[in-house]
């Protein structure tokens, strides 16, 4: 091996790598490529930031800076502060918005039925649960537990009328008993539907295209007005039931059709293959088709619930005093006359985690249900 | 060692019509035809006794008594002493007319929303999640009835009210003012002039299309249709001494004469149902896109199409086959949520027949009948030109 003297130097080991230049890496690029990177882009950015930036400072002090939480009337939290929310109207008035005028000495039974509804819920909503099974049985009694504990028995529970429910436990009663009874009912309609006698098809039709053709208001009409021309002379049932019926039968025909379009992405290979096993119709469905439909169709039926718990805000409409039905008395009332936006803004408030938390509690089932499907 | 082979000649039981799967299917059927039967007649011996018990009688005759009551919101003639069926035509043009300007509004919304929701921009997704998540989580009803408050709560008296947009428009507690167009004498030749345009660019249109797929030749199609759109009318307009005006809305004693007056409860209802509605469109419009691979916008550079004429022959056609069915049901739900005008007192025909002529009138099972007839009759018509259309553009399989 020669030496080549006229090379000056050699390089022994690479050299290290020069750093990416700043404007490809780090926080200076990504605000480049997703904020700045063209003209329109750029323009957006400035505009929702200048949006931002008028809307933040001044929707934080009116909400919280400014706000007054404790007052007796409109005028006196107007003296404490003149620019700021008056949430002192929710305070004065919480229970109402929970209870509506459910007698005050017994507001423990609401209160009880609600954490029993937890209790209920559990073994539904979580498998990991311990002793699922007597919870089970304990979430199958429920609906009448929750009944005696409401409305009173009689016996043990002094009884109460139903014109005195209101307020978010009005929602939580027609949400509730809505979603738990919409899915079955929704099951068997969208199983009609799809079934191969047409007689039964032919009815399961009907009630779906005319329930869902009409709107809710027309239907709490006929539980408000018409409800008691369907039924024996002298009968005289009561509004909240005729209204948790109505909703019901409403919730169940969009559930229906949810479901159906669960059922029809199945392969027919799937009932083809139950058939050849020698299923009965019951068990393949059972069994096979209705454990698949039903995962593919759970965000359509989270968001039947949701629309669910949103539309009982509609019995307002017919005189119930739902949270919106409470906020007119109030609007009305002179000691807290002129206040609108902070009344709304609780009861939107309120029913926006419930939703919101649905929509997420169906996401997370969702990833949870197609976590076998990954292999 | 013989095969006895023998079919067997099973005499019929009664016992067989359930366990056998012959004749299974048809009992059941005939027995849900018969509680069918037994609970609608159940039901209507019930409404006649009923009806028998309160004195009244089942007929539409009321239709055709003077309603007795004003409309102040109407597109047609109708005073107090008009019959009650034109009250119903008044509510269901008033129906109509909030469904057909919501529906625009909430499309516009909508797409908007949904297309900056997919935006790579992170603030402005942002914002659009923010948004459709907001909106989407909170009743309607809630929503209604704050922007009407908020109307009549905040917005200045018509006295003390600021005319925007050179006196154009007003905003007041008793609502909004927007100009009039008023036709002069010889308006209608212009009106006329604008509408033969229309026709006209929709047939160059076709004979552009026509004359590309027979010669390859590429007309300038949107510079001609623009000109076409703007200058016939224009030239029409001036050449006849502008005869077309606009009247804008003046202070008059305590309130505003003139120009369109556009109720507090028609704008909130209006603008509540948009903006609720475009929530759920936009999330409609992002799933169509994104449900087109990105090899099909790949696969038309390839092929060296332009980045606008990608989106015009090849991504939208596509995804609009996803977009325009749940879109369609999206109007529908808005027509009906539209009901909900009588939580804000604006006379739809909720309000009007299944309101105020119900009260009057005491019919409750004639004027519920009536309304459900007519919403009924709105979605099946819709639902029917959807089918048509989902046939249409179905994937043509070979």
């Amino acid at each position: 091996m020669t030496k080549d003297s006229s090379i000056a130097f050699v390089l022994k080991e690479p050299k290290e790598a020069e750093p990416a230049p700043i404007a490809t890496t780090g926080a200076l690029a990504w605000t480049r490529e997703n904020l700045f990177s063209s003209r329109l882009n750029t323009a957006l950015t400035i505009l929702s930031l200048l949006f931002l930036a008028w809307m933040i400072p001044g929707l934080v002090q009116w909400t919280f800076v400014d706000a007054v939480w404790f007052a007796n009337s409109i005028d006196e939290c107007r003296q404490l502060s003149p620019g700021g929310a008056c949430w002192a109207v929710i305070t004065a008035r919480f229970d109402q918005f929970m209870f509506g005028f459910y007698p005050e000495e017994l507001r423990w039974r609401p209160v009880l039925a609600f954490v029993l509804l937890g209790v209920a819920l559990l073994p539904v909503l979580w498998d990991a649960v311990p002793a699922r099974k007597q919870l089970f049985f304990f979430s199958a009694i429920y609906p009448l537990v929750a009944f005696a504990l409401l409305w009173g028995d009689g016996f043990i529970f002094e009884r109460v009328n139903s014109s005195d429910f209101g307020g978010f436990l009005l929602t939580m009663i027609i949400g509730v008993t809505g979603i738990s009874f919409s899915l079955p009912i929704g099951v068997l309609l969208a199983l009609g539907r799809n079934s191969n006698l047409p007689f039964i098809k032919l009815i399961c039709v009907t009630f779906i295209e005319f329930i869902r053709g009409v709107p809710l208001i027309t239907l709490l009409f006929v539980a408000s007005t018409l409800l008691n021309y369907l039924l024996p002379p002298g009968t005289n049932f009561d509004i909240i039931l005729r209204v948790l019926i109505m909703v019901t039968l409403f919730a169940s025909a969009y559930m229906a059709e949810v479901i159906r379009g669960g059922l029809a992405a199945l392969s027919k290979g799937q009932y083809e293959a139950a058939d050849a096993l020698g299923l009965t119709y019951w068990q393949s469905m059972y069994l096979i088709i209705l454990p698949q439909a039903l995962k593919i169709s759970i965000p359509g039926i989270v968001n039947t619930f949701i629309g669910l718990f949103k539309d009982t805000t509609l019995v307002s409409v017919i005189g119930l005093l739902d949270p919106l039905g409470i906020i007119q008395p109030i609007l009305a009332d002179s000691t807290w006359n002129g206040l609108v936006v902070e009344l709304y803004a609780f009861v939107g408030l309120v029913f926006f985690v419930f939703c919101f938390a649905m929509s997420r509690y169906s996401m997370y089932l969702e990833r949870k249900l197609s976590a076998g499907d990954r292999h | 060692m013989s095969v006895a082979t023998y079919s067997p000649e099973e005499k019929f039981r009664l016992g067989m019509l359930w366990t056998d799967s012959r004749y299974r299917s048809t009992t059941i059927q005939i027995i849900a035809l018969f509680i069918v039967m037994l609970l609608g007649a159940y039901l209507i011996n019930n409404i006649i006794t009923n009806l028998a018990a309160l004195g009244k009688d089942f007929n539409f005759s009321f239709l055709f008594e003077p309603a007795y009551y004003d409309i102040n919101q109407r597109l047609i003639e109708y005073n107090s002493r008009s019959p009650h069926w034109m009250a119903a035509v008044v509510g269901i043009l008033n129906t109509l007319l909030v469904a057909v300007l919501g529906c625009i509004l909430a499309t516009i919304i909508g797409v908007i929303a949904g297309v900056l929701r997919l935006s790579k921009n992170f603030v402005i997704s942002r914002l659009m999640s923010v948004y459709i998540e907001v909106v989407r989580n909170i009743p309607l009803l809630l929503q209604i009835l704050l922007l009407y408050a908020i109307f009549i709560e905040v917005l200045p008296r018509p006295r003390a009210s600021e005319p925007m947009l050179d006196g154009m428009v007003v905003a007041t507690n008793r609502g909004f003012y927007i100009p009039s167009l008023v036709l002069g004498e010889t308006g209608w030749i212009v009106v006329a002039t604008f509408l033969a345009s229309l026709a006209a660019i929709w047939g160059f249109r076709r004979w552009a299309h026509k004359r590309q797929e027979e010669t390859g030749q590429i007309t300038p199609v949107f510079l001609i249709s623009l000109a076409i759109f703007l200058v016939p009318t224009t030239v029409v307009f001036f050449a006849l001494g502008s005869p077309i005006s606009l009247e804008t809305p003046e202070l008059k004693g305590f309130n505003y004469q003139g120009g369109i007056h556009l109720r507090n409860s028609l704008v909130a209802l209006w603008l509540a149902l948009s903006i609720y509605t475009g929530a759920f469109i936009a999330e409609i419009v992002r799933s169509g896109i994104q449900a087109i691979s990105k090899g099909q916008t790949e696969a038309a550079y390839a092929l060296g199409l332009r980045p606008n004429r990608t989106m015009n022959l090849v991504i939208l056609p596509q995804a609009l086959r996803v977009i325009i069915p749940p879109l369609i049901s999206q109007f529908l739900n808005l027509t009906k949520n539209s009901s909900l005008a009588i939580a804000v007192g604006y006379m739809d025909v909720t309000g009007t027949l299944g309101g105020i002529t119900l009260n009057q009138t005491g019919r409750e099972m004639e004027c519920v009948l009536l309304l459900m007839a007519f919403y009924l009759t709105v979605s099946l018509t819709i639902s029917a030109v959807m089918n048509k259309y989902n046939a249409s553009v179905k994937l043509k399989e070979r």
